[in-house]
């Protein structure tokens, strides 16, 4: 499976797991791939933190409008019933508990629900953005990451060693190979692609797995 | 007294070592003929406080890329090397702060607060030098107000008087550097006559705007 196919798998899954009427906003990168899955027969309101509620699809080539952009700043489109607001509205949005969901990357995730995903000391200082404000507002935080880096290391750990972005605060993992929960400081694996095999998860992660009793496969 | 103004003029305005904020998230709601303008006019030692230093060749980052600031104050810099490069070299200094906090410290410095409580970066290098309150049983960081000289907005539409329109995404900051610093400058694409924005309408209102400039590209 080369690396566009797993990134399609996490992005399917996770669209999958959203709900009717969910607010959501999605992360830079793999999670924005979330949007080409969202089922049809559901309304979600996707969120852009540069200020408007309804993001849609890219415009056609020769359609794209200097005034509207993502967060990533792309040219993008608003769905009908979506509004603009500033950036401070935006984050009363998202700090104030009225995001139900936010997918974000991760340079490294763990048990305890740490995330860290915004800076490499001494390599790569992009800034935090959104997403630490992100990660600590909404109801729900998705990790949508690789199981393991490109050296194969991996990413889920007992501990983040890199600087944090937050917390405590994230709820669900999506990887190519499974869907984890973090409950009560622990990792546990409750759906598993069947490509892949428990022990397979388990050398790929770096800490120690729990399979839940009702281990189902995943479904994408 | 009329607050419209050439380009020229509100260029002048910003001096060297001046505290500036500007609108604009990755280059989407730019003030870029007055930015252009500074960079022709050779300013130096500029603070900037913006939602990002955008793209080398576009919006406010040229003024990071031109060695016009000193020191930047910004959520995301990612997507301009030359200021990670310069931070690391020491030539300019950067403060990076979550965008959230950056938006409300604006806010609240145009609003007359003293600080607000926040959960975001607790538990993290954000916290670092912090006071933390517990409210309501959680941990808070104590974020304080921030201000400027000159506020660079840009705009849609500004009637004579200056209330302003912003269209779509482009709206970001802009609104809100605009009532946080002592002199406001808006660069607007259009100039209407006073009366033709519905007063529904308006999003910034003509009270906090010192001068307008007309965009000319």
């Amino acid at each position: 499976m080369d690396t566009r196919e797993k990134k399609n798998i996490i992005a399917k899954r996770i669209a999958r797991s959203l709900e009717d009427g969910d607010v959501v906003n999605l992360g830079i990168g793999m999670p924005t791939l979330v949007a080409n899955y969202i089922p049809d027969d559901i309304d979600i309101m996707l969120q852009s933190e540069n200020g408007f509620l309804g993001l849609g699809p890219k415009p056609e080539a020769g359609k794209e409008d200097k005034d509207l952009t993502n967060a990533g700043g792309e040219p993008v489109t608003i769905r009908e019933g979506g509004m603009f607001f500033d950036s401070a509205e935006s984050f009363t949005i998202i700090r104030g508990g009225h995001l139900d969901k936010t997918v974000l990357g991760a340079l490294q995730v763990d048990a305890k629900g740490n995330l860290a995903n915004w800076m490499i000391p001494n390599k790569i200082v992009p800034g935090m953005g959104g997403a630490m404000d992100l990660v600590v507002g909404a109801k729900e935080v998705i990790i949508a990451t690789l199981q393991t880096t490109k050296k194969g290391n991996p990413k889920i750990l007992s501990e983040c060693t890199l600087p944090l972005t937050a917390k405590n605060e994230v709820d669900y993992i999506v990887t190519e190979m499974g869907f984890y929960k973090i409950e009560n400081e622990e990792l546990i694996l409750i759906e598993i692609n069947p490509d892949y095999t428990v022990e397979d998860v388990k050398n790929a992660t770096g800490v120690e797995l729990k399979i839940s009793e009702e281990l189902k496969e995943m479904i994408f | 007294m009329s607050k419209i103004i050439s380009i020229e003029k509100a260029a002048e305005k910003v001096k060297s070592g001046s505290r500036v904020m500007i609108g604009g998230f990755l280059a989407c709601g730019s003030p870029d003929n007055i930015i252009d303008k500074l960079i022709e006019n050779g300013v130096e030692n500029l603070t900037i406080i913006a939602n990002d230093t955008s793209f080398p060749d576009r919006g406010l980052g040229k003024l990071v890329s031109n060695d016009c600031a000193a020191k930047v104050i910004a959520s995301h810099i990612g997507t301009n090397p030359d200021t990670g490069k310069k931070m690391n070299d020491g030539s300019m200094e950067v403060e990076l702060v979550p965008q959230g906090t950056l938006a409300e410290r604006v806010r609240i410095g145009g609003a007359g607060l003293g600080g607000f409580l926040t959960p975001t970066g607790v538990g993290t290098v954000v916290e670092e030098g912090k006071t933390v309150i517990e409210s309501r049983g959680e941990k808070f960081l104590l974020e304080l107000p921030i201000n400027a000289d000159i506020a660079l907005v840009k705009a849609w539409k500004a009637d004579k008087k200056g209330n302003l329109l912003y269209r779509k995404s482009a709206r970001n900051f802009n609104p809100l550097i605009a009532k946080a610093c002592e002199m406001v400058i808006v660069e607007a694409e259009e100039i209407v006559e006073v009366g033709e924005i519905d007063p529904n309408h308006v999003m910034t209102s003509s009270i906090f705007v010192d001068y307008i400039v007309r965009s000319e590209y």
